[in-house]
């Protein structure tokens, strides 16, 4: 079977640092943070009261206002990152063919804002009037593809991959192979999430997985630190367009970056924590470069799952056992220290930042690594993004259940 | 009826519906003029419920079609229940 090379024709986010690309990459370059205390629910009483959240969001931006009582913010994110991953691949006038056009696009938890809404209402009024009839649609994860799928007419494939804080990198994954192997010329891919709830943050924290340095929002999310005492939740979209590339090529499309390697693997060791060695993530580091064919020194940069958990340490471990003596040579950074984790949408943006990093020659940094700890000694571009320009870039992410996925990304030709 | 009820109706049709309300006129059809599928229909039934204090069987929901219909429908029962 032939298989075909993948572009990367555009990008769409919503993120806490901005309601586009650009603005959330002038985040990211200026090393801000996008953490700060919750206003979306009552966190009073929650050991945790920051968060990342997306902030001044317009949904009638993107489509009337009727269709916000029928989609839970999840969906709304993602049915505007559509239109602006679209505009921004020259496909929302020129649009791709229908049947060789899909969508995947994954959540970790999809609607849980609806789903806490209506229960308080099912318990309050009933079931008749308690519950409203898009209660099911306006919830349910693969709604998301599907109303994109609906608002742009794209009857290609469509899925929904789910698998926590691997879910988007999963969803691009998968896309890159089915354009790879023909089943598509084109797909939207990625994730989005809005889980800044009381359940959801809650039960993060009742997991103890979350920062809680509230007196100081903007320092919380803080990888590879010594003083780093969990995640900061975060919310939004990342979407990117992925297209054969002979047919990117053959319509003049701006190339932003070519994806060029892919693996999925599980560490089958438990259901929060990483295996201790990161054997898992060693693995599918190892199996992304053989994918795409490249040698682990021809690598530059890494944009690390880096949650600002004790799992950093894995992570930096699984790097070393990975690049050997090239480690020394990689820039590695985490962008959840200024974007928080962004969940099932994290891995999808953190690889079209990765695509950016590629074409602009210009890193992301880590901020807040003023104590960094020594089980993490690698080069993790502290404080201030760096300009350099790099051939390869590897984005991991690893999720709850011991999933992990891993999407080589090369710079431009 | 009178004209306060029928604005009443027009209002909660062209909120839920998202339509002006000029184009809320008793000929026309939700699905094929306005725009509505059976979730927009339901959704639509329970505010008109609870705006006039009444219940609409889902037997009955399937012979509102119009907005005339639906204007007859809560002018019949919504003045039987305030004559109870």
């Amino acid at each position: 079977m032939t298989e075909r090379k993948v572009a990367v024709t555009g990008t769409g986010m919503i993120t806490p640092l901005g309601l586009d690309t650009e603005q959330t990459w002038a985040g990211v370059i200026a090393g801000r943070s996008g953490v700060s205390a919750i206003t979306k629910f009552d966190a009073s009483e929650m050991p945790t009261q920051i968060a990342a959240e997306v902030r001044g969001f317009e949904p009638t931006n993107f489509f009337s206002k009727k269709y916000i009582r029928q989609m839970d913010p999840f969906i709304q994110y993602a049915v505007a990152a559509s239109y602006m991953a679209l505009e921004d691949a020259g496909m929302l006038e020129d649009k791709p063919p229908a049947e060789r056009t899909g969508v995947y696009v994954g959540s970790g938890l999809g609607g849980i804002n609806t789903i806490e809404r209506t229960h308080l209402s099912l318990r309050e009024k009933g079931w008749r009037r308690g519950i409203s009839p898009y209660f099911v649609p306006a919830l349910i994860i693969n709604l998301a593809g599907g109303q994109i799928s609906i608002f742009h007419g794209f009857k290609g494939p469509l899925m929904s991959h789910v698998s926590a804080c691997s879910t988007s990198a999963h969803s691009i994954g998968e896309a890159y192979l089915a354009i790879k192997y023909g089943r598509a010329d084109v797909m939207v891919a990625g994730g989005t999430e809005s889980t800044i709830t009381a359940l959801s943050l809650g039960g993060f924290a009742a997991a103890r997985a979350l920062s809680k340095r509230n007196d100081e929002p903007t320092k919380a999310s803080r990888p590879f630190t010594a003083s780093r005492d969990g995640f900061v939740m975060g919310e939004g979209c990342g979407l990117v367009i992925l297209e054969d590339m002979e047919r990117a090529k053959a319509r003049g499309a701006n190339i932003i970056a070519e994806l060029v390697g892919y693996a999925a693997n599980s560490d089958a060791h438990h259901v929060t924590a990483p295996s201790p060695t990161g054997e898992g993530a060693q693995v599918c580091m190892r199996l992304a470069l053989e994918d795409a064919g490249v040698s682990a020194d021809a690598v530059g940069y890494i944009n690390a799952h880096g949650t600002s958990t004790a799992a950093d340490a894995v992570e930096t471990h699984a790097i070393r056992q990975v690049f050997g003596a090239h480690a020394d040579k990689l820039q590695v950074s985490s962008t959840k220290s200024m974007l928080g984790h962004l969940l099932g949408s994290a891995g999808s943006v953190e690889g079209a930042l990765c695509c950016l990093a590629l074409a602009r020659g210009v890193l992301p940094p880590t901020i807040n690594l003023d104590d960094p700890d020594p089980a993490c000694d690698l080069d993790y571009i502290p404080h201030e993004a760096r300009r350099l320009e790099v051939e390869y870039a590897l984005s991991n992410s690893f999720g709850f259940g011991g999933t992990n996925a891993c999407l080589l990304f090369k710079r431009a030709p | 009826m009178s004209d306060a009820i029928l604005d009443k109706i027009t209002g909660i049709i062209a909120e839920q519906l998202d339509v002006e309300s000029d184009a809320v006129a008793p000929e026309k059809s939700f699905t094929d003029d306005l725009g509505a599928d059976s979730l927009a229909i339901v959704e639509l039934v329970l505010a008109l419920e609870e705006e006039f204090g009444i219940k609409i069987p889902d037997d009955q929901v399937d012979s509102i079609k119009t907005v005339g219909d639906a204007v007859n429908y809560i002018k019949t029962n919504a003045e039987a229940d305030s004559s109870n």
